[in-house]
């Protein structure tokens, strides 16, 4: 049971950071991206592209990779914030100004398919490792054993999700992206620059999906369909955590990444996928604003 | 010559099995507005609905009911049905886009477990000698296609013909004004929830029925045939022909499917062995811009919605719009 709560955490770590951006365009945006998990793609194969080029350094501790690997994850999540903004200025700004809204959704659908078979025409389908090296699991309590580079995932997402509170609070920035979150209108006429926002929303939750995605690749493989397959876990995440709370994804992200591990001690592993679509309609259904969304 | 007849016709078959498909979810999507991209989902229940009933007795798995060819297109059509109520319920009443969520989790879903629940649906090495009717009466593979091909415009000409009358009749209309404006309907006294949940359910039915034609069709149906990208196909056909317009979806059908059949010889005949799977990458990028451009340039489709205004409108309309 302990291995597979630490299992669940580590899967929770890349599904919250995933999630803090889908339930942010769902918010702000106003559509649910479905080209979302090919930013984690893109951000794991922009990590793989780099760690082929720059050098890792000698490997620290017991990790597989070296201080140059710190470097490769804040480029990759650059690059894949870039990303983001080139599909926003390509393909949704035009269609956010057309009087078919749900456009956007369809675009995303679309956009999430080419996406994937970018990947492939550039990468090949096959699955990749960002290290041949093999990372030993050390036992951190009785019956539960992990890798040095699965805690630092997990310590790493927790920074990272302390780093994100502060900005929200703490910063200009920050309250502004809240404001425009909570009521647009009502920003707007209190002189916030929307666009900037939107912008915003593509830098931040484009490079926390990155990181996700170079996280999944550290802790499982690099792969085409990562990112599709993980879509349906982080949407589940940000609809139980409350759309459009952060910390609701980050919280509906763990529990995702939770019961999706611990229901394969009953549940044949097959059926992981199912498990999280599972319970997002359950909560759909009994409880639609989410555990941490707003009452309306 | 036969050979490019024969092949004209089995290409046929096949674009007017996706038109059906297209058609359903044009009542979801065109006249309703309702974001389903599970289509895969209902085709994948509705063709191993149709194998079960209709099928031969299967060694591994469920099957040997030997039902005639109506009965399992029956089948389908209620099987697709209840799934579709079952993922209509809680997310109609929600933002459009939580219907989207469902029900590509609910294709994910079934598409597992086609691929797991091995007694069901055979597994991956899926169900194999479907049959087509009136097989006794054809003897050449060309005659049974020209048969199944007779049947196709038949089924397609009853739908074309059963939902035109539908979206023109009052229950077509409040579809409409619920789609335009779901404020203004209910404050006539329409419920938006139950006409949404009557069109999803009328759209996945037809959809399930083209999954069990399909079957019929190829005689063979495994997990793998209902990727998303099935749905993305369908989606692609319905916003090409012109989505509010059921000639635009059967035109978007045979378009789409001939672009893609196309690329899809082509990438074949150009590219090594070793790139195929590139190639197959090309046609979907290929397929996506086609999409794309189209949802920028032309949202209306090809041949779009057809503006209807009301006689009162048109008297009384002067200096407006």
């Amino acid at each position: 049971m302990g291995q597979y709560i630490a299992d669940g955490i580590i899967l929770g770590a890349t599904l919250s950071l995933g999630a803090i951006g889908l339930t942010l365009t769902f918010n702000i945006l106003r559509f649910a991206n479905f080209a979302h998990g090919e930013l984690l793609t893109f951000g794991a194969y922009f990590a793989l592209a780099l760690a082929g080029v720059l050098s890792f350094g000698p490997t620290l501790g017991s990790l597989t990779f070296g201080w140059g690997f710190i470097l490769v994850i804040v480029l990759a999540a650059v690059l894949t914030a870039g990303l983001a903004l080139f599909v926003d200025w390509l393909v949704y700004r035009i269609l956010r100004r057309s009087d078919v809204a749900v456009a956007l959704v369809i675009a995303s659908f679309g956009a999430s398919l080419m996406l994937r078979n970018v990947v492939v025409l550039i990468w090949g389908p096959q699955p990749e490792y960002y290290s041949r090296t093999i990372s030993i699991a050390q036992p951190i309590l009785p019956g539960v054993r992990v890798t040095a580079d699965e805690i630092f995932v997990v310590v790493l997402a927790a920074v990272l999700m302390v780093g994100l509170h502060l900005f929200l609070t703490r910063t200009r920035m920050g309250k502004a992206m809240r404001a425009v979150s909570d009521n647009v209108l009502l920003a707007q006429v209190t002189g916030i620059n929307v666009h900037n926002i939107i912008r915003l929303v593509w830098i931040v939750g484009g490079s926390l999906a990155a990181i996700g995605g170079v996280f999944y690749g550290i802790t499982v493989q690099v792969g085409p369909n990562m990112g599709f397959n993980l879509i349906l876990p982080m949407f589940a995440s940000a609809i139980l955590g409350g759309i459009g709370s952060v910390y609701g994804a980050v919280l509906g992200g763990m529990v995702i990444g939770l019961a999706e591990s611990v229901s394969t001690i009953w549940i044949d592993p097959a059926y992981k996928p199912a498990v999280g679509f599972a319970l997002m309609f359950l909560m759909l259904l009994l409880y639609p604003s989410g555990l941490l969304g707003e009452r309306s | 010559m036969t050979g490019l007849a024969s092949y004209l016709v089995f290409f046929l078959i096949q674009a007017l099995v996706y038109s059906v498909v297209a058609l359903g979810l044009n009542l979801q999507w065109g006249y309703t507005g309702l974001f389903n991209i599970g289509v895969a989902g209902f085709f994948l229940v509705g063709g191993y609905t149709f194998a079960i009933l209709s099928g031969p007795a299967y060694s591994t798995h469920l099957g040997g009911f030997g039902l005639p060819f109506v009965v399992g297109l029956g089948g389908a059509i209620l099987a697709s049905a209840l799934v579709a109520w079952v993922v209509g319920l809680p997310t109609l009443r929600l933002r459009e886009d939580y219907l989207a969520i469902a029900t590509i989790g609910i294709a994910v879903t079934l598409q597992l477990v086609a691929l797991n629940a091995r007694g069901l649906t055979g597994g991956s090495r899926g169900a194999e000698s479907i049959p087509r009717p009136f097989e006794h009466f054809t003897h050449t593979s060309l005659a049974s296609n020209i048969v199944f091909l007779v049947l196709m415009v038949v089924v397609v000409l009853l739908i074309y013909y059963a939902l035109e009358a539908m979206v023109r009749s009052p229950w077509g209309r409040v579809l409409k004004a619920i789609r335009e404006d779901e404020a203004a309907a209910s404050s006539l006294g329409k419920s938006p929830f139950r006409f949404r949940l009557q069109s999803f359910v009328i759209g996945s039915a037809i959809m399930g029925l083209g999954g069990a034609l399909n079957a019929s069709f190829i005689g063979f149906i495994a997990p793998t045939d209902f990727l998303p990208i099935l749905t993305f196909e369908i989606w692609a056909m319905l916003i090409v022909g012109g989505s509010g317009n059921n000639r635009g979806a059967i035109l978007g059908s045979v378009l789409v499917w001939a672009l893609w059949t196309g690329t899809g010889s082509l990438t074949q005949a150009v590219l090594p062995s070793g790139l195929q799977v590139k190639g197959g990458a090309v046609q979907i990028i290929l397929i996506g811009l086609v999409l794309m451009v189209m949802l920028v340039l032309r949202p209306r489709g090809l041949i779009g919605e057809e503006a209807v205004v009301s006689r009162e409108a048109e008297l009384g309309g002067e200096g407006r719009g």
